[in-house]
């Protein structure tokens, strides 16, 4: 038997580690990949609700979640790539072109 | 007991993965970290009794859009990330922010009865009864859903194509 508060803490351990990344991290393509950490999150905490409320609807919404994320990923790395095209950069500091 | 033991194993790999994605500076490697933390999750899945959910974590996540990172990577021969100076919007509201995080994570530790334990495969997810929960009860949400990917991809498509070289002028041959 484990807590369903220790499977909640790992899934809030894994979102603050996404949040961390998001803000530390200068290149697009890691920032992109810690966003996908906080959807994992999420997902998690989504399951074990699902399991302590014996309701099977929360893991139907991770897989809504997932199809949601997949899409995010297909448009965002192709933004990506129209990105480096035009920049010639990874590096989010020199795409700042909307920056006052 | 084991139930415990393969939690706390899952979720210390999970969990230095995460950690592993933050600390690496190339982009492979953060990569490679975030495919073992998916597989990670999907063993939580299975502990937690949602079979299909774990399946389609490895299929979907660690397959399909990781190899879609990866793929990314390579084409874009994305190196080591410049160590440079984070923003001060970063700073005056991810700080605060992480820290306010923490801190909730702290509070459910402290104020954990320890109630609400769940057994090994707590609520079995087979994919018979998500189907079926699938095609009746949000058979909308699906639906609309499957526009999402349809629009999603039409989107992809038409950002990442090259731009057409704009046509040469004519008229100049005489």
């Amino acid at each position: 038997m484990v807590p369903v508060s220790y499977y909640l803490i790992l899934s809030a351990i894994l979102f603050l580690c996404g949040v961390v990344g998001f803000l530390i991290k200068r290149n697009l393509i890691t920032i992109f990949m810690s966003i996908e950490l906080m959807l994992n999150g999420v997902n998690l905490s989504f399951v074990a609700f699902a399991a302590q409320w014996h309701h099977l609807s929360g893991q139907i919404f991770v897989f809504f979640v997932m199809v949601v994320a997949a899409a995010e990923t297909a448009v965002g790395l192709a933004i990506i790539i129209a990105v480096y095209r035009t920049r010639e950069t990874l590096n989010v500091d020199q795409v700042n072109l909307l920056k006052l | 007991m084991l139930h415990l033991v393969l939690f706390l194993v899952f979720g210390a790999i999970c969990v230095a993965g995460a950690v592993n994605l933050l600390i690496q500076r190339h982009p492979i490697s953060s990569a490679l970290s975030l495919v073992v933390v998916m597989a990670s999750l999907a063993v939580e899945y299975l502990l937690l009794g949602a079979e299909f959910v774990a399946a389609v974590q490895v299929i979907v996540y660690a397959g399909a859009v990781m190899v879609l990172f990866v793929f990314v990577i390579m084409l874009l021969n994305a190196g080591e990330e410049e160590l440079t100076k984070g923003s001060r919007v970063a700073m005056i509201v991810g700080v605060p922010g992480v820290l306010a995080g923490g801190l909730l994570i702290a509070w459910v530790l402290i104020h954990d009865s320890g109630g609400n334990a769940v057994p090994l495969g707590a609520l079995p997810g087979f994919p018979q009864k998500i189907g079926a929960l699938l095609f009746h009860e949000y058979l909308l949400p699906f639906e609309v859903t499957s526009v999402l990917v349809l629009i999603a991809i039409l989107g992809a498509v038409f950002l990442a194509t090259k731009p057409e070289t704009p046509p040469a002028p004519t008229g100049r041959k005489g």
